[in-house]
């Protein structure tokens, strides 16, 4: 599993390539987010930029949008769910505008610059709008293929992206279909880890070692997080009788609490909510944050494990 | 140039007739729900008569119509204003405006574009409407359309930074199609405008912002097509400062924060529909 792109970079590699042959714009304001910050060289007249003004980057949008266009909004994820929060739910989701946001630089992961620019808000703020859907790649490649199917997309989405490269989970043959979890590895029917975004990776390391202890684990990859894929969390409650949710996000209202929403409803089973406590990010390496917050595989192993005695 | 700029006396009268009308439109619509804007609807008013009824290029039969003018009314508390305008110019039938802010009504509080045939865009939370308009003139000029963006605002919005943002970056992309409209009737919900947070002198800030300003008295019909017509002459954003009274038209209304948002009584309503009548247009 050799490190490859960040997911942030390969959505926009791909992205530039689809400009090719489909019609989109792309809109922007002065961030360095996933490489699109040339594309108004690349494709001229197709690209918007506001300077630092997320609040008038994404009204903006949104009446770019109302007039017929497929919009790309690029930002930070603090930025477009936070400073811009208020544009995105009115002017954006209300009226179901086609514009995708591209939220970079989430969770943990960001690392250095430390917790006003670390996202760990965003999902539960989005995934609180109406008419709002939200998208999360696990690797590069996941990354590239949510690409494909974002162009073909029509109203608002949210895309959550990562900072930093990650080994890549997926081979070649990965398909992305919105809406839908994917399985990714069943070891056994002890427990299912259901798991958005790049701690996946971890996901299946914790599975391995859990397995080294007798405990078969099934993977499910939820990289729709909204509208949520219902059957899937059904099937894991029924099939192995226990849900752990794995996220790099706040466990505040994303998708642990998505699935729980549900599965309290229809499904009840012993869950762990595993994701970033009640805390802020703050400035090191993200490994030994993820650790610090029982996110890092031992940690995710070790809860899996208790959660097993609550079953 | 389109010659819906040019305009003779009959117009003058003609448009001066139709906002009688439109006024008395809009406070019977906020009597009968009990509650809403009269006071920044009648201030509106004039200039909302004017381009519903003479600059607009749009067509009723056809609302989504693609190279239509588009206009964004930011203050979304004055839609009584916009609903009146569309309900006479033929988007709906008039007997909607009964419905105003009731369940189900196609008419909401705030201006819905999905639910109100003829609302370009959806607003009501102020400061936003600016960006917007940007984004559908940046849309003419990227698909090479004629179409002009209005934008109306009130003068409390002023305050807002987002307008702000939408004014710095209108100027850098050269929005020469936009035309952004300043209702300064000087009142806001709790008093005087400029004793709650001073916005003047407002024409030098936007002047500062690159744009061209061009001032008006807004409840004078001659003095607003003027105003129209000069500021699509400046070939660049442009932005009419028109000076008005909240609640003209109704003497016991204007100049009064109490009528941002209160509905008339039965005796009230009536006192305004005769003063209305009358003609309290300066």
């Amino acid at each position: 599993m050799a490190k490859t792109l960040a997911t942030r970079m390969a959505f926009g590699k791909e992205l530039l390539k689809l400009a090719e042959t489909h019609d989109f714009v792309v809109c922007s304001a002065d961030t360095k987010t996933c490489g699109l910050e040339h594309f108004g060289e690349l494709f001229p007249g197709r690209e918007f930029t506001f300077g630092i003004a997320e609040q008038n980057l994404t009204a903006t949008s949104a009446g770019l949008a109302s007039c017929g266009n497929k919009v790309y909004l690029a930002t930070f994820a603090v930025f477009a769910s936070m400073r811009a929060c208020e544009q995105v739910r009115t002017f954006i989701c209300h009226t179901n505008q086609n514009v995708t946001i591209i939220g970079t630089h989430t969770g943990l992961q960001v690392g250095g610059d430390g917790a006003t620019h670390a996202a760990i808000e965003d999902v539960s703020i989005m995934r609180a709008f109406p008419n709002m859907t939200i998208w999360q790649p696990a690797d590069a490649i996941s990354a590239r293929e949510m690409a494909k199917a974002s162009v073909e997309f029509n109203g608002p989405l949210y895309v959550r992206l990562h900072r930093n490269p990650v080994p890549d989970v997926y081979g070649e043959d990965y398909r992305f279909v919105p809406g839908k979890a994917t399985l990714v590895k069943e070891y056994g029917r002890d427990l299912t880890i259901i798991s958005s975004g790049i701690l996946l990776a971890k996901a299946l390391k914790a599975a391995e070692a859990l397995k080294e202890q007798g405990v078969g684990v099934r993977i499910v990859d939820m990289s729709t997080i909204k509208p949520l894929d219902t059957e899937a969390v059904e099937t894991a409650a029924r099939e192995t009788g226990a849900i752990l949710t794995l996220e790099d996000a706040t466990v505040k209202g994303g998708l642990g609490s998505a699935v729980a929403e549900y599965a309290v409803g229809h499904c009840p089973v012993p869950m762990e909510l595993v994701g970033i406590p009640d805390r802020f990010g703050e400035s090191g390496d993200p490994e030994l944050i993820y650790r610090d917050c029982g996110m890092d595989e031992e940690s995710v192993a070790r809860r899996a494990l208790e959660l097993l005695k609550r079953k | 140039m389109s010659t819906r700029y040019y305009y003779t006396e009959e117009d003058v009268l003609r448009l001066e007739k139709t906002a009688v009308q439109l006024r008395q439109d809009i406070l019977r619509m906020i009597a009968k729900a009990g509650a809403g804007h009269p006071g920044g609807s009648l201030s509106a008013i004039d200039m909302i008569t004017a381009l519903y009824f003479h600059v607009l290029n749009i067509d009723p039969e056809r609302p989504d119509w693609e190279d239509r003018d588009r206009f964004v009314l930011s203050k979304g508390h004055a839609c009584p204003a916009q609903y009146a305008a569309l309900a006479r110019r033929g988007y709906f039938d008039p007997a909607a405006l009964d419905t105003l802010r009731q369940y189900h009504s196609i008419l909401q509080g705030h201006p819905d574009m999905h639910k109100t045939p003829g609302i370009d865009f959806s607003t009501g939370s102020l400061g936003n409407g600016l960006s917007v308009g940007l984004g559908m003139a940046l849309s003419a000029k990227m698909h090479n359309k004629s179409y002009m963006t209005y934008v109306l605002m009130g003068d409390g919005e002023q305050q807002e930074g987002l307008i702000w943002e939408a004014a710095m970056a209108a100027a850098h992309h050269k929005a020469d199609n936009l035309i952004a409209i300043v209702d300064a009737n000087g009142v806001q919900i709790n008093g005087w405008v400029n004793d709650i947070m001073r916005i003047e002198p407002l024409a030098d800030k936007w002047k500062a912002f690159g744009w061209q300003v061009v001032e008006c008295a807004g409840n004078n019909m001659r003095e607003v097509l003027h105003a129209l017509h000069t500021a699509r002459t400046m070939r660049a954003p442009a932005v009419i400062i028109m000076r008005t009274a909240k609640g003209r038209g109704v003497s016991f209304m204007e100049d009064d924060c109490l009528w941002h948002g209160q509905a008339p009584s039965e005796e009230q309503l009536l006192a305004a529909l005769a003063e209305v009548e009358k003609g309290g247009i300066l």
